[in-house]
């Protein structure tokens, strides 16, 4: 296990123009799994409850006090929603993004998911399930920013990340509680730890990778490791409070 | 002398501009809490709200839509005024003021809608912020120079060679409008808050050195000595409440929304800063009124009375 942290902003503008890169494709034959678990050492920091009292229609549809998710650590001692992705490693291509729609929800005026990975070109739905107007504001910096109301009952909003950017917020100015984040890959290997604080990425070429978890407070981490053809690797990050 | 016999006093239009100045007050009351209640994008489109003039009042749209409905009657209030004066008034200078508060408030306005288009840019909102500041000490000069008390003309004192007051007092408002400056950069998240922290014990020494040195030289002047003072009352008030402003944010650093005690004392200190401006504006105003440069004897009394 290797550990290292990170030193800034590894967020770069990716400017060689598409076209030029070849496809990527994977070899089943050779490809191998990348998994692992972000951790959390030291006491878990609480989370205060969110005041929703502003807007009774979003309070309404909590049966429990919400609380906030900046950091969520599960019962088995690991960090929740942190983005893990292969940073560098691999060859320069073309990786098509999937034709279904990555998925951001409005719901009780709480975004679900929390963090979300996105691929570079893949379209990013945006629903509203609430009975109140939200604004969407994706506070990107490599990718345009921008602000969008959404009034209930409105159309599903359709939206693209044309380049690489990890990680941004989308906020709401409406209910200022809110806040997502949004990994834009530009591959397909990244993933966003849930309930169980394990990561896995499949279908990885063999390689030696810089692998990187990035978490809306505690930061980013980088580890590296080689995976053998068909092989597969384990790695683990640790944050503390 | 009563007021109403005062050559070229318009009790309505006096009342007029108290008015004006009272609703700019708290439009920049509005505009702060826009900021610390992080309301400012709630409404995504201008002119219009969510396309409607009227939007459901909910959460940040309720700030961020008061906020414009506010700076819609200051608008109006501004137009009449203007229009007021135009017609009313004999100073040319005054009726000059009336044009130039229109088209100030007119900027404000496009400098409020161009923020929101473009996603809050800082120097955007700062000139917002000290525009709103500007504009404010303005409606405040315009109600001090519709006053009976101003028409009834200065007491005019001579200025005391050793202890020089004309130029002096112009540093009040100047500095106090760059710590407001730097207040709003820092609020833009252009700049630490340190600058206009350290900022503030040069601004209030500056406040301080005009504000004793008329109490010491020029106290037998009415109006400077009541200016001075309230200046003086103002400026602590504001240093106690940017101090319980900044202990506030520290102590809700981590919170995920804005928290009501934080909002109340950054937004009085906002309020409180609009009131410094005026009063350091004020007093520079009257001390270049009432402080005459050359010895008496070289002046007609009237011709300075007339201003
Ligand atoms: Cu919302």
């Amino acid at each position: 296990m290797l550990l290292l942290a990170a030193c800034g902003g590894g967020q770069q503008t990716r400017t060689e123009t598409q076209a030029s890169l070849p496809e990527a494709h994977i070899d089943p034959a050779t490809a191998g799994t990348i998994t692992g678990k972000v951790l959390f050492k030291g006491e878990a920091p609480a989370m205060p409850v969110i005041d929703m009292s502003s807007n009774p229609q979003c309070e309404r549809q909590h049966h429990t006090p919400q609380k906030a998710e900046v950091v969520v650590v599960n019962g088995n001692g690991t960090l929740k929603n942190v983005f893990v992705w292969i940073k560098a490693g691999l060859a320069p291509a073309r990786w098509a993004p999937p034709a279904e729609a990555a998925r951001l929800d409005q719901n009780g005026c709480v975004y679900q998911p929390h963090v979300l990975g996105i691929m570079k070109g893949q379209q990013l739905e945006i629903l509203n399930g609430d009975p109140v107007n939200h604004n969407v504001h994706a506070e990107s910096t490599v990718n345009a920013a921008w602000n969008e109301s959404q009034p209930p009952r409105a159309e599903h909003k359709f939206k693209q990340f044309s380049s690489e950017e990890v990680l941004f917020p989308v906020t709401c100015s409406v209910h200022p509680w809110m806040r997502s984040y949004i990994g834009v890959s530009p591959h397909p290997f990244f993933a966003v730890t849930g309930d169980d604080g394990t990561f896995s990425l499949k279908g990885v070429p063999p390689g030696t990778y810089t692998v990187e978890a990035v978490h809306e407070k505690y930061g980013r981490k980088e580890g590296k490791l080689t995976l053998a053809p068909g092989g597969s690797a384990v790695l683990e990050f640790t944050y503390g409070s | 002398m009563a007021a109403k016999d005062v050559v070229g006093y318009r009790a309505g239009l006096h009342r007029w501009s108290i008015l004006l100045a009272f609703c700019t007050l708290l439009l920049v009351v509005a505009g702060g809490m826009v900021t610390s209640r992080d309301a400012g994008l709630s409404v995504p489109d201008w002119p219009l709200s969510y396309g409607q003039l009227m939007p459901p009042m909910e959460g940040g749209i309720l700030y961020e839509h008061g906020h414009r409905m506010i700076a819609t009657t200051v608008g109006m209030l501004t137009i009449i005024s203007m229009i007021w004066l135009l017609k009313a008034e004999k100073r040319r200078w005054l009726r000059i003021l009336g044009v130039v508060a229109l088209v100030a408030v007119i900027v404000q306005g496009v400098l409020g809608g161009l923020t929101v288009i473009y996603l809050l840019p800082w120097w955007i909102s700062s000139a917002h912020a000290s525009m709103a500041q500007l504009f404010f000490s303005t409606t405040v000069a315009m109600a001090i120079f519709t006053s009976d008390w101003w028409l009834l003309g200065p007491q005019i004192i001579e200025e005391n060679q050793k202890y020089r007051i004309r130029a002096l007092s112009l540093a009040a408002p100047i500095c106090v409008l760059g710590q407001l400056f730097l207040g709003a950069a820092a609020r833009h998240k252009a700049i630490g808050s340190i600058y206009h922290i350290c900022g503030s014990p040069i601004v209030t020494g500056v406040v301080l050195w005009v504000a004793l040195r008329i109490l010491l030289h020029y106290a037998n002047n009415r109006e400077l000595r009541t200016a001075s003072v309230v200046l003086t009352c103002i400026t602590f008030c504001q240093v106690f409440l940017g101090i319980a402003a900044y202990m506030t944010r520290i102590a809700y650093a981590d919170a995920v929304q804005p928290m009501p005690l934080m909002v109340t004392f950054t937004v009085l200190h906002v309020a409180v800063g609009a009131l410094t401006l005026a009063a350091s504006v004020t007093l520079a105003i009257l001390v270049r009124r009432n402080v005459t440069a050359a010895p008496l004897e070289f002046r007609e009394a009237g011709r300075v009375a007339v201003v």
